[in-house]
């Protein structure tokens, strides 16, 4: 039995004047409670496509200058339609996988070695410094000259974008273990093993989930100035065609498409910090 | 009443910090020699800052002595062990485990059990320390009384020869205060424990303690030694008996000697005798 359950078996708690709507706003949100951010989110949306439209509409500059929301629809069909998109979005996704899958695996290894060994730490913090407050992208012309226009230039850049926000952030967690929690461990004669992994590695989870979220924001920066610069194939690409020759809508398209992305993988992470929080009481206002 | 002989015995224990900030040695604890019986209840209070929980910190093995002597069961004591469990000041529990989780902690840490073992153990401890029906629950769900019961209990769980309490109940309200002493010499009785209580609270170390002894201001001496004659099972109305408040002055004076401040501007302070 939760406590929820129990509180409403035993629904003394709950008040005298009013018990019943007491308990409705602690324990469960009615219907539209529970879908007011999804319907005002997308009455928000709607609100700001209408104003886009309207004023595209009124033509008071040209659709280069100024494309509608329409317009930009219509070029995203056209996008998928002529087919040259899927090379561009399979480059770029190739890029991002490689380039954030690395940043991830080792992001949270060096994260946690800097977090729990101190001296690797000291070893690191000038050099972890160093690059974080760099825009990695700067080391952009020197890893074409390293890796080429092909997507390694590219894997490289996103990989750094997204590397140190992971490790700082993961390093975070380790250290922001409460010190009350390793000293109950310690006291129960816990092994560092063990007390690694059952309390450092879990109490760091939200933090290591948020250094990947930032990640994501990196990486995709990674993604459209590397290609914007110099490439082949890629979204990134696509926009800067677009824009040289004034194809407005296209290039909004693909930003969207870009913008697109970045919100999914947030979302997944999000949930997946909301899921590995579920202990935390869910208190509405 | 009890056995006689020493489970645990201090021979001029001396605890020395190095304060890296002023670059010296700072003695919380110097020369405490005292003894708990096998079974007992000793409760140790003193003037805050005596080191009293660093000297319960030294029992547990989490500080190393710099001179004297600290046996259990004649054995020096080096290190934590699963002879004994310390139920904390602050609750110490890991937020996203269950009660049930949290409660299976400790023997989990100590590798002394099974999984299913500890399962059905650690349910009947919930039942001991009154939590059946919130094993599911999540300690940011319970109260603060309901976390320390919680604490009490992944202690208990790991059935060590002593339980080593630091002021468990100094973050309760009063009345929640009141009902886990009650609570605590229940499940003492039952379980027999050599039981070493550190608070700053002297009726409730009067209350619960079969001795209690006064430590000095920093660092930290026995000043004094309290034989408790009250009958047992004590009830909460023994803080009123007589005889409570004649220990309970008792105690009062000898820790209001220790402190640095003249009486007359304590009197405010001074509990109702």
């Amino acid at each position: 039995m939760s406590i929820k359950e129990a509180d409403r078996a035993n629904p003394v708690t709950a008040g005298e004047s009013d018990p019943t709507r007491e308990r409705r706003s602690l324990v469960k949100p009615s219907r539209i409670r529970q879908y007011e951010p999804v319907v005002i989110g997308t009455l928000s949306v709607m609100f700001v496509l209408t104003v886009w439209q309207l004023v595209a509409n009124a033509r008071i500059y040209s659709v280069l200058f100024l494309p509608g929301p329409w317009d930009v629809a219509q070029a995203m069909v056209k996008l998928f339609q002529q087919g040259d998109i899927w090379l561009d979005m399979a480059t770029s996704g190739q890029e991002l996988a490689i380039g954030y899958g690395m940043a991830i695996i080792l992001g949270l290894v060096i994260g946690l070695l800097m977090g729990w060994y101190t001296r690797f730490q000291y070893a690191m913090d000038p050099i972890v410094n160093f690059f974080y407050s760099t825009p990695r992208i700067a080391l952009l012309p020197l890893f074409i000259i390293w890796f080429g226009i092909d997507i390694q230039s590219k894997i490289a850049v996103i990989f750094l974008g997204a590397l140190f926000p992971i490790i700082i952030n993961t390093m975070a967690g380790v250290r922001n273990t409460e010190a009350a929690l390793l000293g109950v461990a310690r006291s129960f004669g816990a092994s560092d093993a063990l007390i690694f992994r059952r309390v450092v590695l879990p109490g760091s989870v939200p933090f290591i989930l948020t250094g990947f979220r930032l990640g994501v924001g990196h990486a995709l920066t990674g993604v459209v100035v590397g290609e914007l610069i110099a490439a082949r194939h890629g979204v990134g690409q696509l926009i800067a065609i677009a824009g040289q020759t004034f194809q407005t809508p296209k290039m909004l398209a693909a930003v969207i498409l870009i913008a697109g992305t970045g919100m999914v993988l947030t979302t997944i992470l999000q949930r997946m910090e909301n899921r590995f929080q579920s202990w935390r009481p869910q208190i509405r206002r | 009443m009890y056995d006689r002989s020493a489970k645990l015995a201090a021979n001029g224990v001396v605890i020395e910090y190095w304060m890296q900030r002023s670059r010296t040695l700072f003695t919380a604890v110097q020369g405490v020699d005292l003894v708990v019986r096998t079974g007992e209840f000793l409760a140790i209070v003193g003037p805050s800052g005596c080191g009293k929980t660093t000297f319960l910190n030294a029992v547990d093995g989490l500080i190393p002595i710099a001179s004297g002597s600290l046996t259990l069961d004649g054995r020096e004591i080096s290190k934590p062990g699963p002879d004994r469990a310390m139920v904390f000041q602050q609750p110490g529990l890991l937020p996203w485990r269950t009660v049930l989780g949290n409660v299976m902690f400790g023997v989990e840490a100590q590798r002394s059990m099974g999984k299913q073992e500890a399962i059905s153990r650690a349910k009947q401890q919930i039942d001991l320390v009154g939590l059946s029906g919130f094993e599911d629950a999540y300690p940011l769900e319970l109260s603060g009384g309901m976390q320390q019961r919680v604490n009490l209990a992944r202690a208990l769980l790991t059935d060590p020869e002593m339980l080593l309490l630091d002021e468990p109940f100094a973050s309760l309200d009063a009345q929640t205060r009141e009902m886990m002493q009650l609570e605590l010499l229940k499940i003492w009785s039952k379980t027999k424990k050599t039981a070493l209580f550190i608070t700053h609270d002297i009726k409730e170390a009067i209350y619960l303690a079969d001795r209690v002894i006064v430590f000095t201001r920093r660092p930290g001496r026995v000043k004094k030694v309290v034989e408790i004659a009250l009958s047992r099972p004590r009830d909460l109305r023994v803080k009123r008996d007589p005889q409570f408040l004649t220990y309970e002055d008792e105690i009062w004076e000898s820790i209001q000697e220790e402190l640095a401040v003249p009486a007359e501007r304590l009197i405010a302070g001074m509990p109702a005798a």
